[in-house]
């Protein structure tokens, strides 16, 4: 590029260095003349005299077998391809002169340049200091390598962001603590030495709202459910979405049936009247099991949470929106009629039906 | 500061004195991570602490700190990538001189929030050039200092170059080109794969 140019230079010159893949046909559409960039990418044949529809295929405009058919599409853009590998494609514009009969083409890579530049080692020297290839590429290469610190940094924060779910202690949809979260606080109420309540929540009823109205019928009523249970505990109790429609609540220092007995009445009560959902109503219920680790010498987080499914499962079997407390007879077989699930047992000594 | 430039700096330190090192740099620093995001941003502050500890660290001073981090940039092939795109500049070294003038916006092309120095190059005469590089960082211009050797280099050029201080924000860089094509310098073909 540092070559001095002569003070006058004729069009063939000028050609050359603006416009180094152009080619000039001569009227019987033979190759007079071809741009020195054009000719590097067939080093080993002179293209100067070989007739251009052999060399090249035009793609479009279609069917141009003469130089009579060729010269009518002046001004039109061109697709055409090398007919020999590599099968490099270009895009062309052609031109009627510079003497008459004759016709010049220039072609450039169009999108095909990274190809182009890979495979025939072309350099900045290559393309006319006017041409945007060299800055194209120079783009191209420099968004990937941005494009690949930006996915580095996606799965890095996708990471993270699993992870932060994981250790997430709250359930999105309610707000109550998640199963996660309940794990950890029976976990310290066992370790402690403070009696305790742990108190298993089915809602009955739920799967028909979902099914009947919809998910989002079925989202709002377990927030209203989960702000009923909210209202009806105390601060320092905890309550958790175990499940769908499974809720877990534990009572730190409460161990008296009368109370948990009442309160879990209010609960039932509240969650059965009719909840307003976009100009229909939603009607569920829910069936409540409870166990007090007083009740045990040593207890184990699973036995405590089995036993209060066991005593969940009795208030279900007990005609619904029932509550027990969990008694070791509730295991004997012939006190849970699993057969006939809809009849109610005859009143429980430890438990209440609505 | 944006993540790249802390990137750059951790890089540097990692691959010439190792990993406790860094580790050190980051706990001095008072740094609660020890890696930088490249695409992210970070505070001003950080990259100042960490070149102070940095230099604390290593036992050197800064500005030949900085003139290393650049010529690890070009040269390290961890970092290939960069000295790619500084090649695009330009065919030959005083090509790629005459392309500094626009580096900010070449980086603005490819990380729109990544925010160079401004650099004007002036020639003096065919072979004697100076650079200046304004920047509310100083520093900006003994990292130049060290891109410069390390791409004449890669350009296979011979050139004296050398910092001659700041001014008001301005830090000026001389450079003095001995031999266009001093050795064969390295390859550079435009198209990444069949480098």
């Amino acid at each position: 590029m540092t070559v001095q140019p002569p003070n006058h230079c004729d069009v063939s010159t000028i050609l050359d260095t603006m416009c180094p893949m152009h080619l000039v046909l001569d009227a019987t559409g033979h190759i007079r003349h071809v741009g020195p960039t054009l000719q590097k990418l067939r080093p080993d044949r002179s293209m100067t005299g070989a007739r251009f529809l052999e060399v090249f295929e035009l793609n479009r405009p279609r069917a141009m077998s003469t130089m009579a058919d060729l010269l009518t599409a002046s001004g039109v853009k061109l697709h055409l391809q090398f007919r020999a590998e590599p099968r490099t494609a270009f895009k062309g514009e052609l031109m009627p002169g510079p003497d008459p009969g004759e016709a010049t083409i220039n072609l450039s890579f169009g999108i095909s340049i990274m190809d182009a530049v890979r495979d025939y080692s072309l350099t900045s020297a290559d393309f006319a200091a006017t041409d945007l290839a060299v800055e194209m590429l120079y783009l191209v290469e420099a968004k990937s390598a941005a494009m690949d610190a930006s996915r580095t940094l996606n799965l890095r924060l996708q990471g993270a962001m699993i992870a932060a779910e994981e250790q997430a202690f709250t359930d999105t949809l309610t707000g109550l603590k998640n199963r996660r979260a309940m794990d950890h606080v029976l976990g310290r109420l066992m370790e402690g030495c403070d009696p305790f309540a742990l108190m298993q929540l089915d809602l009955d009823f739920f799967k028909a709202v979902n099914d009947s109205q919809g998910h989002a019928a079925g989202d709002h009523v377990l927030q209203i459910v989960a702000r009923i249970m909210v209202d009806e505990t105390r601060e320092k109790d905890t309550v958790a979405r175990v499940g769908g429609d499974e809720f877990v609540l534990l009572f730190p220092g409460l161990t008296d049936h009368k109370t948990l007995g009442e309160l879990a009445r209010r609960v039932i009560d509240r969650l059965e009247s009719p909840i307003p959902f976009e100009g229909t109503v939603c009607s569920i219920s829910a069936s409540i099991g409870t166990v007090l680790s007083s009740d045990y010498k040593s207890p184990a987080a699973e036995t405590l949470l089995a036993d209060a499914d066991v005593a969940l499962y009795a208030s279900k079997h007990a005609g619904r929106a029932c509550h027990r407390f969990f008694v070791p007879e509730l295991r004997l077989p012939a006190e849970i009629p699993t057969t006939s699930p809809g009849i109610a047992l005859p009143d429980a000594p430890n438990g209440v039906c609505g | 500061m944006h993540g790249l430039i802390n990137r750059a700096i951790e890089y540097f330190v990692r691959d010439t004195y190792g990993v406790a090192k860094w580790n050190h740099i980051v706990r001095l620093a008072g740094l609660e991570y020890s890696e930088f995001e490249a695409m992210l941003r970070y505070e001003k502050s950080v990259t100042t602490d960490v070149l102070d500890a940095t230099a604390t660290t290593l036992n050197r001073r800064l500005n030949e700190i900085l003139e290393d981090i650049g010529t690890y940039l070009v040269s390290n092939p961890n970092v290939e990538a960069l000295r790619r795109l500084l090649r695009f500049g330009g065919a030959d070294f005083v090509d790629f001189l005459h392309s500094l003038d626009e580096l900010p916006d070449r980086a603005r092309i490819a990380v729109s929030d990544l925010d160079l120095p401004r650099i004007e190059l002036r020639e003096h005469a065919t072979n004697r050039f100076s650079l200046t590089c304004q920047s509310d960082v100083s520093g900006y211009g003994h990292v130049l200092v060290g891109v410069l050797r390390a791409m004449a280099d890669d350009y296979g050029a011979l050139a004296f170059l050398e910092h001659q201080g700041n001014s008001h924000g301005v830090e000026t860089i001389s450079i003095t080109l001995v031999e266009d094509r001093f050795s064969e310098g390295r390859a550079f073909t435009l198209g990444a794969r069949s480098a």
